[in-house]
């Protein structure tokens, strides 16, 4: 199922000029802006250097510090009597970082959603539930609108208060839901402790945070759901950008709203096709707030085979972040290894605490894991033999010794925004 | 003879090893009025197993787990023991002629008498074997 079959299956010498016109316009209406009138003018670079949309390599790089330094409104290219809503990031330290938009945005973010949700197979004969902050958080109002276009009966549930999610599934006949992975997998533990179903549901659209294949296989099991990854950033207007179809490997990103390049994060250098790097994207198609080559932080690679449905070229699923990544004596470690090690043993929970520490100049990984109550049958061997076991998988992806400690069930945090799993102590000596 | 006669349930429970969980796991028999007989605590790195042989085994079972602890039953035997010196001795001797191979072992001093709670491989062959040799094993009913 299409949303604009045109648009989603552009040939490459169409979609080229597309992207063309866009850049050029995107460039123009960048130079509102006072941060990139003086990037252009160090880089040397001018309207009249843009031939090609390679010529987007001549462009300097955005960073996410870039926007907070422009707190509020320094990267405004309208007046701000065009914006009609304002969202913002959290920022783990100071400012948050703002994101304007249109109306021409909205309607531009709500009919990517759009797009999206239709690939999916869904439409005006479903019931959707919206387990998601509906406040700053861009995934509670982006999905809404876009699934409100296509006609989809929207139940704005928001977060929080499991019990009343649960009812609600099942009295209104929720067809569809979107939340985060691991606020999916704590609905899915509850509704198995109370024994409850959901008949009715049948789609399940995951973002906000990477998850792995493994998990994608035990929600689906525990939800009676097809799971969907949903990739987005609030910079590029908040969740939409890129998005599974029903082959489920890849996400299709959409390239006549944004430029892909994917590039070494040490160096700058761009990367071909199959390389992995991090994922650097120009809107194509942003009003309020332009953005040049923003570096987003996310691992992926561009995929070079293309797509059963006939759509645009694919990136990888985003594997971790280039911020997320730790660096533990000298080794790169991305959290959701740990995650996918974790899960591929049932001895162990899906919930885990990860404690970084310098001991004696060296950097020390320790890892909290819940029992699984069923492989407990009494004896302390039982538990020793576990953590073993699980200190032996996870050196053997990691290629990393770590320390594991056991914890009893249900007793690590439980997470509905943004998982915060890591605790990188080493700063605090 | 019936061996199921001296099988006894111990209660073991998952337990980190952090403040408060003994406290906790004691307070939970003292609400239910469950009386503890003998008790132990196994630990490794940071976790450990508390193990407890009370008169009201499903009791206790129950409310831990609805407490949301990780509870399970693990067979045990009760030797008998002197109670004055060498009275370890005398059963230790006894389990390794009757060639017991024990995981692991508790004692306490009790009412009836001093007693070994141990833990072994194969309970009822154990319980023949100790039995032949002519030591004396507490059934189970006197913990409940
Ligand atoms: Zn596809």
């Amino acid at each position: 199922m299409f949303w604009d079959k045109v648009k989603e299956t552009l040939a490459p010498d169409e979609l080229a000029k597309l992207q063309l016109k866009r850049l050029k316009k995107t460039f123009k209406s960048a130079e509102n802006i006072e941060f990139y009138r003086k990037q252009f003018a160090e880089a040397g670079v001018r309207f009249s250097d843009i031939h090609t949309i390679d010529d987007v390599r001549k462009l300097p790089f955005t960073r996410k510090q870039d926007l907070r330094g422009g707190y509020p409104f320094g990267f405004l290219a309208v007046p701000l009597k065009k914006v009609v809503r304002i969202h913002t990031t959290s920022g783990t330290t100071g400012k948050p970082t703002v994101v304007c938009y249109t109306r021409n945005d909205l309607d531009a973010w709500a009919e990517l959603i759009a797009r999206n949700m239709t690939m999916v197979g869904l439409g005006e004969d479903d019931v959707f539930q919206n387990m998601v902050n509906y406040g700053m958080f861009t995934g509670g109002l982006g999905f809404h609108y876009g699934a409100e276009k296509i006609g989809m009966t929207v139940i704005p549930s928001a977060t929080g208060n499991t019990t009343r999610q649960i009812e609600m599934i099942q009295d209104f006949g929720v067809t569809a839901i979107h939340c985060t992975p691991s606020y999916a997998m704590h609905l899915a533990e509850v509704a198995e402790e109370r024994h409850v179903e959901f008949p009715s549901l049948k789609t399940g659209i995951f973002g906000a945070e990477p998850w792995s294949e493994s998990m994608r296989a035990e929600l689906e099991e525990k939800l009676g759901v097809t799971a969907y990854d949903s990739y987005g950033l609030s910079e590029l207007f908040g969740p939409g950008v890129a998005f599974e179809c029903n082959e489920r490997d890849g996400l299709h990103i959409w390239h006549d709203y944004y430029l892909v390049e994917i590039i070494n994060p040490q160096t700058g250098e761009v990367l071909g096709d199959g390389e992995r790097g991090e994922l650097v994207v120009t809107p194509l198609l942003k009003e309020a707030m332009p953005l040049v080559r923003y570096r987003t932080g996310d691992v992926t690679f561009r995929m070079e085979d293309g797509c059963l449905c006939g759509r645009m070229q694919k990136i990888g699923r985003i594997t971790g972040r280039s911020d997320d990544m730790l660096v533990i004596r000298g080794i790169n470690v991305f959290p959701s290894q740990i995650e996918h090690v974790l899960l591929s043993l049932p001895e162990v929970g899906n919930q885990f605490m990860v404690y970084i520490d310098r001991m004696n100049h060296l950097d020390e990984m320790s890892i909290e894991v819940e029992m699984n109550r069923e492989y407990f049958h009494g004896e302390l061997q039982d538990l020793t033999r576990i953590q073993a076991k699980v200190v032996k998988s996870l050196r053997d992806v990691l290629e990393l010794r770590t320390s594991v400690k056991l914890v009893e069930p249900g007793s690590l945090p439980r997470f509905e925004g943004k998982a915060k799993r890591v605790i990188d102590r080493r700063g605090e000596m | 003879m019936d061996v199921k006669n001296y099988i006894i349930r111990q209660i073991s429970v998952f337990s980190e090893n952090k403040p408060g969980r003994l406290a906790s796991i004691a307070k939970a028999f003292q609400e239910e009025k469950i009386n503890i007989l003998a008790f132990s605590i196994a630990e490794a790195d940071g976790f450990g197993v508390v193990r407890a042989l009370v008169n009201l085994p499903d009791k206790a079972f129950q409310k831990l787990t609805s407490l949301g602890y990780n509870v399970a039953f693990t067979d045990v035997i009760a030797v008998k023991m002197k109670d004055e010196p060498g009275g370890l001795f005398e059963i230790a001797e006894l389990l390794g002629e009757a060639g017991i191979n024990m995981e692991y072992a508790y004692a306490y001093s009790g009412k009836e008498a001093a007693v070994l709670i141990i833990r072994v491989d194969h309970v009822n062959e154990a319980v023949t074997r100790i039995l032949s040799k002519g030591g004396t094993l507490l059934e189970a009913k006197i913990f409940s």
